[in-house]
């Protein structure tokens, strides 16, 4: 979708009602092979009614799921310290109109001032480059999925099957409790908050993108069929799809150190961006960052 | 599929089967950690407590609300949400108000399950993100409690109509869908 130019703030509400009421195609894709592999009655059941439920969502454009989350913004590309506002401006707004949920309370009081804004929200990433854009990519984070995140300081020595191990306990223990079939974000390396970071940045990758370092590539393949092969299944009710995909980056780490961390997305990985230009705005929902 | 209507008897309840597949009709009640906390701090305080609680079929959910010009409210969006938060909180939720039975996603606790067991009380696991199917199931909003909680939180009710669809995961026998599963589970590598 391309639009003429628009002021940051509209392009935020829109990024918002699109990624909410809209699942990015990679995913409706990987649920309805999902659903054809299938043979459980109670796994079917669950997959059907995930299909119907986005059907209905985007038919009504509707919030696909009550838990509209968290909104994590990344922004990359040319752009000046107002445009922090304008995103705030973007949330307050979509929160009332598409509508949202107010999701964000005060961490010790549980006020909740109804906007999902709040301190040191909405949560915005910087990726300044020297391209003649601006790229608003947004992923609304549920805590369904979100609470299930989990760091490990593993030790050098526990290598690339230590870290196997800790993404399918990760994943495994979470249980139904995330809304399997997920999307489960692997970072490697870094510094554990760097980690933390790259395993949701994992989440913006499209189901069908290949990662570029062979590495990850073939790791990811190996967690997919572990994960597949548990039994989990969708809700954690049992059955043969548990993922729909794992997603990894990785960044350098220090010599003692090899921190892995998971973030699982829900079924429901909602994503969009909006590339902004001087001719105008082409929104869509598979650009990595 | 097996229409259940609400209010539930305790004969209902464990009348359930482990894995059969139901919808809802009639009266459901939301509530969430906050909801939970209040109901019991209040009921210990030997103060009022809606009425509606008792022998409820309780749906761990916070939905998303519109209020119409007119004051009444309608559902948008209704979705279970992860009802391991309420570990802690249900078992005596279950024994003070005899909850037939609990709408969520993930599952619970054993303790939860003792509870079930000794009252007759079921879980039905709804579809995570299902949200719009579970509004429209959820039909009429007939009152609100508690909505200095705020909208997540508060207390909603509904008239609902083929509410689901909803699997009986965990029994009034002490059964687990979720256990069953986790006890077969394969970790490899």
């Amino acid at each position: 979708m391309k639009t003429l130019p628009e002021p940051v703030e509209d392009v935020v509400v829109k990024l918002l009602r699109l990624a909410n009421t809209k699942l990015p195609a990679d995913i409706g894709w990987a649920l309805e092979a999902a659903a054809g592999w299938e043979t459980g009655e109670i796994a079917c059941t669950q997959l059907g009614a995930i299909m119907e439920n986005v059907k209905k969502a985007e038919h009504l454009g509707l919030p696909m799921c009550q838990d509209t989350g968290i909104p994590v913004f990344y922004v990359k590309g040319r752009f000046d310290s107002s445009i922090a506002g304008k995103i705030a401006a973007g949330v307050e707004r979509a929160t009332k109109i598409v509508p949202l949920r107010p999701n964000t309370v005060d961490p010790l009081t549980r006020e909740n001032q109804g906007s999902n804004l709040g301190q040191g929200m909405p949560l915005i990433h910087y990726i300044p480059t020297e391209d003649d854009f601006t790229e608003i990519s947004v992923l609304p984070k549920g805590a369904g999925s979100e609470n299930m995140t989990r760091l490990g300081m593993l030790n050098p020595a526990d290598g690339i099957e230590g870290v196997k191990r800790f993404v399918v306990d990760s994943v495994l223990d979470a249980g139904g409790r995330p809304c399997p079939p997920s999307i489960v974000g692997v970072g490697i390396g870094g510094t554990s908050d760097r980690c933390v970071e790259m395993a949701k940045e994992a989440l913006l990758s499209p189901l069908d993108s290949e990662n570029s370092d062979p590495v990850l590539s073939k790791l990811e393949e190996e967690l997919f069929i572990a994960l597949n092969s548990s039994g989990l299944g969708p809700m954690g009710l049992g059955g043969a799809t548990t993922v729909l995909g794992v997603k990894a980056r990785k960044a350098a780490c220090h010599t003692a150190s090899l921190p892995v961390a998971v973030n699982i997305g829900c079924w429901a990985t909602r994503r969009a961006s909006a590339r902004i230009t001087s001719d105008g705005v082409v929104y869509s929902q598979g650009a990595e960052i | 599929m097996k229409p259940l209507r609400a209010p539930l008897s305790e004969a209902d309840a464990r009348a359930l089967k482990l894995g059969e597949t139901v919808y809802v009709y009639g009266n459901v009640i939301t509530g969430r950690d906050e909801m939970h906390v209040r109901a019991l701090k209040l009921s210990e305080e030997g103060a009022d407590v809606p009425k509606d609680i008792e022998e409820s079929v309780l749906f761990h959910c916070g939905p998303i609300m519109v209020q119409r010009d007119d004051g009444s409210w309608s559902v948008v969006a209704a979705g279970p949400t992860t009802s391991a938060r309420m570990n802690k909180l249900e078992p005596e939720m279950i024994r003070r108000f005899r909850i037939r039975a609990i709408i969520g996603k993930g599952g619970m606790s054993e303790e939860v399950s003792a509870a079930m067991k000794e009252v007759g009380c079921v879980y039905l696991a709804a579809t995570g993100g299902a949200a719009i199917s579970m509004a429209e199931g959820l039909k009429r909003c007939t009152g609100v409690e508690w909505l200095d909680l705020g909208m997540a939180e508060a207390m909603w009710r509904f008239d609902a109509e083929r509410l689901g669809p909803l699997i009986v995961a965990m029994d009034s026998e002490g059964n687990s869908l979720y256990e069953k599963v986790r006890r077969s589970l394969v970790r490899t590598p």
